[in-house]
């Protein structure tokens, strides 16, 4: 941890994620306490929605924008935005600026914008310097990289360090890690054949690394992969990487039960 | 019109195998879903493709990593060919003046109609009667064969790949690995059902022997052959040469025993100087099969001289447009950068799974995705850049850093513009976005949705009517009960 004793500690905008609000809060929370742990202080702007990636990769540039525009407006007050998904992450450091090329002053805001905007983990290590985060949990874990974290914004080492740093836990390599699991937003319905044929071969490669715990950082991925291994009676656990780093697995993993009445 | 050459005695003749839809319709499948339904179901397909997923695990990786200065070498193969896309007329015509210069003939096509009937013209100018071919693209492009074989003369394929598919009436599912679709014992099945002369007791189980194989009955071919059909992976403008690299010599062969070499190119295939060929070259071999060089490498320039001991009499280049200028200077130029060295479709998650007949053009994967709208029309091909993770993983392998997600996402917005993706799909996207522009009413709908999706006892659902897509083979995690923003104002 560092030394936050002298410094402001930094007003971080949590952008929950579409995916996280609706099927999985936990993962919010999550975020939320390590962001506090690294010493910053967190918001969530109420008038967050989606960062319009759907619409973004259908084709549909007009509702990108005008989605964009919103999401700019909402956090651009803040020090930082955080995001636990490289997929939402990247959408907004690499492409809201690309979306206004044709538009001077928006653009000037997505770019002001995507300079602070980080996705969750690799922002509590290159960010805040944190090297290792006080959790504990018995496990055999392995890592999926999801695509745009990796690839957009070269997330691969930071959640591997801190996983390392957690109690009990055992990381072994997924062979393939680098592959898509065949969500890909809306692609994983307009062709859910081919998704699922990409999933499988996901799943058998997950089941191959003996581990009981599958990880990530998106929860996209997450659900994919979860469903699959779940309609094909593996025993093997799903959740988002946050979880385990904030030390909150007392939850159900993903596509289990039972859960507490509302 | 000449008779097809009687073929040779014990192979049966090619030109009667069946064709495969795409390869009468020589471009674009309406019916992207529907083939690649049938690519899933297809066993013997999907044990090549898992055959072909093992083989190329870390193959590439390797090559790129055994050469420390691969970023900088791919840095300046991009530069190259940029700077010859800014200037693209001005090369084509020095290399023109070139061709001439030594003896050859160059031959401006707009379209493949053109270029068919300017290879046709050229080889009813000797009579021909077969015609050998080097591996090319730009051949498939224009549906060469086709068109040879309806005009009474015999098209033979030489390369390995090339023939085997050939001789199963099929078109390349790849473009560099023609028959990547097939197994090893496909192939031999393909063998003792076209060499009728083949024993059946003699074992055809290694690679080695089927080369074996096929290399007997090519050589007469070869022998007999009145015209070479190749492609050309470069076109030199400061010599006038064309260049192939090949990994069975039977490019060489192809252009130097008939009487007249063809060379088949795509305008964007020119380079200015011997020089800049090889610094592309130390990326392309190792992009495409991860070997740092290529078996062959051959330079052709003009016809034979007098002191030449081979060569043919006639050396005639085919420079193809086929939409290629037209996407000069728009967001697509990009694409013409690409080398067809196929390191985008073997890391292609959707590519692994259907191959590449079910995309239903001469070229799959991202490439093809990005290059068939352009060159067929995006109304044809609709569904291409739709069926793409986005997942980027082809242009982390490109050696000319095309952007291709960017461009499949261009296409997507072309697409999105031209009202062609299906009404209720545009509609629902609409939906979807008015409710993400109005927050409150957002936080209600998902405030409801989180509680229909909630399945306390199993924390899955089986079945979703509305995300059969999904739940056909997957089961769907089930909602917690409470958005996170309801939860976290309670908490505030």
């Amino acid at each position: 941890m560092i030394d936050k004793t002298n410094l402001p500690a930094p007003h971080v905008a949590l952008f929950v994620t579409c995916l996280v609000d609706l099927m999985r809060p936990a993962v919010g929370f999550a975020a939320v306490k390590l962001l506090e742990q690294a010493g910053c202080r967190v918001s969530v702007p109420k008038a967050q929605t989606c960062c319009g990636q759907p619409a973004y990769n259908s084709g549909d540039r007009a509702d990108a924008q005008a989605i964009a525009r919103q999401v700019i407006a909402a956090f651009e007050p803040y020090d930082y935005v955080v995001v636990p998904s490289g997929s939402c992450a990247g959408m907004i450091h690499a492409h809201y600026p690309a979306l206004f090329a044709a538009d001077a002053a928006w653009k000037a805001r997505a770019e002001a914008l995507a300079a602070k905007t980080h996705e969750l983990v690799s922002f509590l290590t290159d960010r805040r310097g944190i090297t290792g985060v006080p959790a504990q949990l018995n496990a055999v874990a392995t890592y999926h990289d999801s695509c745009s974290g990796l690839r957009e914004l070269g997330i691969r080492e930071q959640p591997r360090q801190l996983l390392r740093s957690v109690a009990g836990l055992t990381l072994r390599e997924l062979e393939g890690s680098e592959v898509c699991c065949g969500f890909g937003g809306t692609f994983c319905v307009k062709y859910g054949a081919i998704s699922d044929r990409i999933v499988a071969d996901k799943v058998a490669d997950i089941a191959a690394t003996g581990a009981d715990l599958l990880l990530a950082g998106d929860l996209g991925c997450l659900l994919n992969m979860a469903g699959k291994l779940s309609r094909q009676g593996h025993k093997i656990d799903c959740r988002h990487v946050a979880e385990v780093l904030a030390d909150m697995t007392d939850t159900p993993p993903i596509g289990r039960g039972p859960v507490e009445p509302l | 019109m000449n008779a097809p050459t009687a073929p040779i005695a014990g192979i049966s003749d090619p030109s009667h195998g069946p064709r495969s839809p795409s390869a009468v319709g020589h471009g674009v499948s309406h019916h992207f879903k529907h083939n690649a339904d049938l690519a899933l179901k297809d066993a013997k397909l999907q044990v090549a493709l898992a055959e072909m997923r093992s083989s190329f695990r870390g193959r590439h990786d390797a090559a790129r990593k055994a050469l420390p200065e691969f970023k900088a070498l791919s840095d300046h193969a991009k530069a190259i060919k940029q700077h010859v896309l800014a200037n693209l007329d001005s090369y084509l015509e020095r290399f023109e003046a070139k061709v001439k210069e030594a003896g050859g003939q160059v031959h401006w096509c707009n379209d493949a109609a053109e270029a068919r009937d300017r290879v046709l013209a050229i080889c009813r100018s000797t009579g021909a009667r077969s015609v050998t071919k080097g591996k090319t693209m730009v051949g498939e492009e224009i549906a060469i064969n086709a068109h040879l074989e309806a005009n009474g003369i015999l098209p033979v394929e030489t390369d390995l790949g090339e023939y085997i598919i050939q001789l199963r009436g099929e078109t390349p599912s790849h473009i560099i690995a023609p028959a990547i679709h097939v197994s090893k014992e496909g192939v031999a099945d393909t063998f003792r059902a076209h060499h009728t002369d083949l024993d059946p007791a003699r074992p055809l189980t290694e690679i080695p022997a089927m080369l074996a194989e096929a290399r007997g009955k090519l050589r007469a071919r070869f022998l007999a052959a009145d015209v070479g059909i190749t492609g050309a992976n470069f076109l030199i403008a400061e010599t006038g040469s064309s260049v192939i690299v090949t990994n069975e010599g039977n490019g060489d062969l192809t252009q130097t025993l008939p009487r007249i070499h063809i060379v088949l190119a795509g305008i964007e295939k020119v380079v200015p100087t011997l020089e800049d060929a090889t610094a592309i070259f130390r990326v392309l071999a190792r992009s495409a099969t991860g070997q740092e060089m290529s078996v062959y490498t051959t330079v052709s320039t003009g016809p034979r001289r007098a002191h030449d001991l081979d060569g043919p009499a006639e050396y005639h280049v085919i420079l193809l447009d086929n939409g290629r200028s037209a996407v000069l200077g728009t967001e697509f130029e990009d694409m013409l950068r690409c080398i067809r060295c196929g390191a985008c479709m073997d890391h292609c998650p959707v590519y692994h799974a259907i191959g590449g007949h079910a995309y239903g053009s001469v070229y799959p994967g991202p490439i093809g995705a990005v290059l068939t709208p352009a060159l067929f029309g995006l109304d044809q091909a609709r569904d291409l850049p739709n069926a793409s993770t986005l997942c980027g993983r082809c242009e982390s392998v490109c050696p000319m850093q095309i952007p291709l997600p960017r461009m499949l996402r261009q296409w997507r917005e072309r697409s999105f513009e031209r009202h062609l993706p299906p009404a209720r799909e545009r509609w629902g996207l609409k939906a979807w976005a008015w409710l993400a522009r109005h927050p409150r009413l957002y936080r209600l709908a998902t405030a409801t949705a989180a509680r229909l999706l909630r399945r306390p006892a199993t924390g899955r659902i089986r079945r979703l009517p509305l995300g059969q897509a999904w739940t056909a083979t997957r089961d769907f995690p089930a909602a917690t009960g409470r958005t996170f923003q309801e939860q976290w104002r309670r908490r505030a």
